[in-house]
């Protein structure tokens, strides 16, 4: 395989880590010095050779390390992975877009033989085989939704589309930001991003619904999104949040440049054919900063992003509480010097 | 009691246009404790709608019953406590015929319940109507160990299933019929803010 798979923990001992080709392909979020919210969507058509952006659903050094994790958090809470009874068949054409694109994407990986409805599926990382019957749930071991997301890295949501709003109604996710699905299941557009401060304000979602509304088949979209993690731990769900809220506290000026990581979503969005369901991946992607620093431009940079970010949102995004010391780590690698334009390393 | 004025909040919040009357529909009606008066207030808007309606109504303590029945609504049920009433209701939402029109009143914990159980039986959301008359209690779900817990005034407030202390968010779900709370001390633990009453 063209790939070698890490072998890392995202809790307990934390053992995960970026070989330095993967700190160079790293989905670094910051355009310019300065950040704020913006609906910042391009085409999910491929990008430059090497970077997260070059495949339609991108497999790593981590992955099957992340899958591993993603089975450890469902068999301590199933209801991570939902789908409401109507959004089934939307589970299968999400379930057709990630085989078929990974079989084109990865041959090495994975190979994907169709014979009308009999289909026979390989995924060689995780050592999987499988023949099914396309739209019959009882020859997969799970629902459709959750038996490819258990082999794809990211979180996934599955929204429904009707009275012209978007209600999110199947997702299977295990490595979110701080949101509940089993929360949030059923919510339309506006209510699941309620909790976002000054964002309505601005009329961001307003804009971002109208875009989502009119997306098109075979024209996926996609933007990044980011915040900031202690510790390289996948699982930051409010359900356990007592359990590694405490890790938050843990931050220190010696131990900052290791501890606390960058944490980016690469969200995709893709209109399925049969369901008309959109379906939202939320890739995640995590960087300490010592490695962030490794990259001088990203260094500079994300000093004077997080120093002159408006306090309101660094407290939605959860680190508030330790940006004093973030900055004063990121400042000893800021020369003052300018930098160059776009997200990628000099 | 007068219908409750709510202060401004974050979009998931629910908000209680007063009820106005579909004419000409048939009404499945539900309301608890000072709900009654909402009700007796849209019959008074349209004293033809109670011949086509089915009154559910849970007293808690409120003397509005007989009040309500002398309305003359085409069935009426008196019920000791939501859970009491839910077979009834969910009866009479699987029995509801193309146009029904469903008025909520009281608190928000019934709004809520009520909200979802008719959303779960296929009744379209623009066939819902609530009005929010009464305490301002909040029914609230353990975003930890999921437990749901009814009548909740104060943030924070100790979960009675597992024991944390939660912080009442206004995020709220209408799918379940309640709001949030999350571990207030996680990152600190035992360090809590100082009880509050929740506002409207």
């Amino acid at each position: 395989m063209t790939i070698s798979f890490n072998d890392e923990t995202f809790r307990d001992d934390y053992t995960f880590h970026n070989s330095p080709a993967a700190i160079r392909r790293f989905p670094f979020p910051f355009d310019q010095d300065s950040y704020m919210y913006s609906v910042n969507l391009e085409p999910h058509a491929g990008g430059r050779e090497g970077t997260p952006f070059q495949k339609r659903f991108d497999v790593d050094e981590h992955y099957v390390a992340e899958m591993k994790d993603r089975a450890i958090t469902l068999a301590d809470d199933p209801l991570r992975c939902q789908s409401l009874p109507h959004m089934e068949l939307a589970g299968w054409d999400f379930l057709e877009l990630v085989m078929t694109s990974k079989a084109e994407d990865y041959p090495d990986l994975f190979t994907l033989n169709r014979d009308g409805d009999r289909w026979h599926w390989i995924n060689r990382p995780l050592g999987i085989e499988q023949r099914f019957t396309f739209l019959d749930p009882t020859t997969l071991p799970c629902g459709p939704l959750e038996y490819i997301t258990r082999q794809t890295q990211g979180d996934h949501a599955l929204l429904d589309q009707r009275d012209d709003n978007l209600w999110m109604e199947a997702g299977m996710i295990t490595s979110q930001a701080d949101w509940s699905l089993d929360f949030d299941i059923g919510m339309n557009f506006y209510e699941w991003h309620a909790p976002v401060p000054r964002a309505h304000e601005l009329g961001v979602f307003q804009r971002a619904l109208k875009f989502l509304l009119a997306l098109q088949q075979g024209a996926p979209s996609r933007r990044l999104n980011w915040t900031m993690t202690v510790n390289p731990r996948l699982d930051t769900s409010p359900e356990n949040y007592h359990k590694w809220g405490p890790e938050k506290r843990t931050i220190t000026p010696e131990n900052v440049g290791s501890k606390q990581h960058l944490r980016v979503e690469l969200q995709t969005l893709w209109r399925l054919p049969r369901s008309n369901a959109i379906a939202f991946p939320i890739r995640c992607y995590l960087l300490s900063l010592e490695d962030i620093v490794s990259q001088p431009k990203w260094g500079r940079r994300l000093h004077r992003v997080l120093r002159d970010l408006p306090d309101e949102l660094a407290e939605y995004k959860g680190f508030a509480v330790n940006r004093p010391m973030i900055v004063d780590y990121l400042s000893r690698f800021d020369d003052g010097a300018p930098t160059s334009p776009g997200i990628f390393p000099d | 009691m007068p219908r409750t004025a709510f202060t401004p909040s974050i979009t998931s919040r629910p908000t209680y246009a007063p009820l106005r009357p579909h004419p000409a529909a048939p009404a499945l009606m539900l309301a608890d404790a000072d709900g009654a008066e909402a009700l007796m207030e849209l019959a008074a808007a349209d004293p033809a709608l109670m011949a086509r309606a089915h009154v559910i109504y849970i007293p808690a303590g409120a003397a509005h019953g007989p009040g309500l029945r002398a309305l003359g609504s085409a069935m009426y049920h008196e019920a000791p406590s939501f859970a009491a009433a839910t077979e009834r209701f969910r009866k009479a939402l699987t029995d509801a015929r193309m146009g029904t029109q469903l008025y909520l009143a009281g608190t928000e914990g019934l709004i809520g319940q009520a909200t979802a159980e008719a959303l779960a039986a296929g009744l379209p959301a623009d066939a819902i109507q609530a009005e929010h008359r009464g305490t301002i209690a909040r029914r609230m779900q353990c975003v930890h160990c999921k437990g749901m817990t009814e009548d909740v005034t104060t943030d924070p407030f100790t979960c009675a299933h597992c024991g944390l202390v939660l912080f009442v968010r206004d995020h709220f779900s209408r799918r379940l019929g309640a709001f949030q709370g999350v571990c207030v001390d996680a990152e600190t633990p035992g360090i809590l803010p100082e009880t509050q009453e929740i506002r409207a």
